[in-house]
């Protein structure tokens, strides 16, 4: 029997019972669709989540002091004193390293006339701002000039200006900082809290060295934001930097690093492969209605090989050969679940369409996924089309065609 | 003499039951010529339709020989039997057993699926056929736009379309009147003596098996008289 003549044979018997047909494929169809609609809404929010870091800066890396031991008590993060502004200006010069943001870090209360308010008081570089891509609203930034001889100017984080000002214009006021007083040259944008939750524009930035000097009294920064060529570069540069500052701590082998190096693309990582587990798990509950699908061919497949028992006793009578009685029923149920995957991948686009334009989550459809979802469809059709196939061509002519 | 197209030797076959034992066949020897129009007759129960079944290749003996046509089809798989059902033998039912729900052209055509014919060439022999018992105007009609007499008709053009060397009737005017009997009995006939069709009838009816030239008679799974 010719593959055109089974195929025909198939097709005629499916147009007969056309409602059964379509309610049979039905269920691959929503198999299919929602396997597709499921992995491109899962992809979707993985490239959200990579965008979102992405905008946070995977090339991003933060090295603050560490701890140190003294006879078997450690310190904790941040209470050594060894970080200075000259190993920021040596990492600066490492390959993969972009712009450093050296800064130290207090709180105080400030004062402007009547008003007073506790904020973060951060001693900052130029650099800070672009390593931060944070930019100005109105004024000017601080300057090297600024940093070199330690002026008392600072620039405002929105939420001070609020605090203090209210609708006052800071451009040129003076605030009095722990008794110093400090001349207002500029005001940032606002950014907003940070993913942790602590309000970023409530902050005065001076000069590093007006800080260290005039307001503290010490020698040595709190930590380094730097930038790097990229996520690749983030994690040589955490070797690199790593080298260096145990070269110029003069640490031996053995001691602990007395820096911590906080690494944004780990982070990145983890919240991929949470992404990544995520598509899987959606993917895999859609896979199970794909299953029911194909149980359903088996079922239907079932009833009609019993309803056309005799049909199978007159065709073998007429020299169907059992592997033509086989081809005959899988093609059926083949037919069933190839139509059911074309229309499911179908509505699976228009599905994945309508919960990007209603939820405004990016939905994702890939070429890959369709094609894996329309090869499964199949599998599932010669898988549960197989055992009904089999049971009609074992069947014996002779008692086929006395079946009643 | 003409050649042996049906040779059967020692042909037995036992039923199981319901755990109970019914001997169908108890040793037939039994030979058909080419050319000839043989009845077989026998009450219910003699064995006549086991025998027409292993005539037909549609089941197997237990023991015994079977040589349709010089090739021996006693021991062939059910796939080779298959492609002797096709080639060799045309039947006609008493039920018809026409394909529900299909024309009388693609009914017609089945066998030639089977024998692997293109579409053009299977709607030329099925349209010849149809044409020969007289149901032209007829092919595109389903079995159940048509009466027993004309069902029965493209049964026939469905047995003869694949030119088989035997056409095997079991009971083919079972479900007809008497006068639509007649004519079909008159088509087999014709069949038999201007294509040299041999044609191979079971029947109880005395009155079908005059028309053959030679009447075999089955009684509790044995042939009586000459065989």
């Amino acid at each position: 029997m010719s593959w055109s003549a089974a195929l025909s044979l198939a097709l005629r018997a499916l147009w007969r019972n056309k409602t059964r047909a379509m309610l049979t494929a039905l269920g691959v169809i929503i198999g299919v669709a929602s396997v597709i609609a499921m992995v491109a809404i899962g992809a979707g929010a993985k490239q959200r989540i990579a965008e979102q870091l992405e905008s946070m800066g995977t090339n991003s890396l933060v090295i603050r002091s560490g701890t140190v031991t003294h006879g078997g008590v450690r310190t904790g993060a941040g209470t050594t004193t060894t970080l200075t502004l000259d190993d920021a200006e040596a990492i600066a010069d490492l390959p993969d390293v972009v712009e450093v943001a050296p800064s130290v870090q207090t709180s105080a209360q400030v004062r402007h006339r009547g008003a007073n308010w506790g904020t973060a008081i951060q001693g900052v570089t130029p650099g800070y701002f672009r390593v931060r891509s944070w930019p100005l609203s109105e004024g000017e930034l601080i300057d090297p000039a600024q940093v070199a001889g330690a002026a008392r100017v600072c620039v405002l984080g929105q939420t001070v200006v609020r605090e203090l000002f209210g609708l006052v214009d800071p451009l040129g006021e003076t605030l009095v900082i722990k008794g110093m007083p400090c001349r207002v040259i500029g005001v940032l944008t606002e950014k907003g809290a940070t993913a942790w939750g602590s309000d970023q524009d409530d902050a005065i930035f001076a000069p590093i060295t007006t800080v260290q000097r005039q307001l503290e009294g010490i020698t040595h920064i709190d930590r380094i934001e730097l930038t790097t060529t990229g996520r690749e570069g983030s994690f040589r540069a955490t070797k690199e930097i790593t080298r260096l500052l145990r070269q110029r701590h003069r640490l031996t082998e053995g001691m602990d690093d007395d820096f911590r190096i906080y690494n944004r693309a780990e982070l990145a990582q983890t919240s991929e492969e949470s992404a990544r587990v995520f598509s899987w798990l959606l993917g895999s509950i859609a896979s199970v209605s794909l299953l029911v699908g194909g149980i359903g061919i088996m079922n239907i497949m079932l009833v009609s090989v019993t309803e056309r028992t005799r049909e199978i006793g007159i065709r073998m009578a007429l020299g169907a050969r059992p592997r033509d009685i086989l081809w005959q029923f899988l093609l059926e149920a083949l037919v069933l679940s190839a139509v059911g995957g074309l229309l499911g991948i179908a509505l699976g686009l228009a599905g994945a369409g309508v919960v990007a334009r209603f939820s405004q989550l990016p939905v994702d459809v890939t070429p890959v996924s369709v094609l894996i979802a329309f090869l499964f469809a199949g599998l599932i059709g010669v898988f549960f089309g197989l055992h009904p196939a089999r049971k009609a061509a074992r069947l014996r002519p002779i008692d086929a065609l006395r079946y009643e | 003499m003409a050649a042996a197209l049906i040779d059967i030797g020692d042909l037995r076959k036992v039923y199981s039951l319901d755990g109970v034992e019914i001997q169908a066949l108890r040793g037939i020897d039994m030979r058909v010529d080419e050319g000839e129009l043989v009845a077989i007759m026998g009450p219910s129960g003699s064995g006549k339709s086991t025998l027409m079944n292993i005539l037909g290749c549609l089941d197997v003996a237990d023991s015994g020989s079977y040589r349709l046509r010089d090739q021996d089809v006693t021991h062939m798989r059910p796939d080779q039997l298959a492609r002797v059902r096709n080639r060799e033998i045309g039947f006609v039912f008493q039920g018809f057993n026409l394909l529900p729900r299909t024309s009388a052209l693609e009914n017609v055509e089945t066998p030639l699926i089977y024998a692997g014919l293109g579409r053009h060439e299977r709607q030329e022999r099925a349209t010849a056929a149809l044409g020969r018992l007289g149901l032209s105007d007829r092919l595109h009609h389903l079995p159940s736009q048509l009466s027993g007499g004309q069902q029965q008709r493209v049964a026939i053009a469905r047995a003869l379309v694949t030119r088989p060397s035997l056409l095997l009737a079991d009971e083919p005017t079972g479900n007809l009147d008497t006068a639509t009997s007649a004519e079909i009995l008159t088509v087999l006939e014709d069949l038999n003596r201007e294509d040299g069709l041999t044609v191979l009838m079971i029947t109880h009816d005395p009155e079908v098996a005059q028309r053959a030239q030679r009447t075999l008679h089955l009684r509790d799974g044995r042939l009586e008289g000459p065989s």
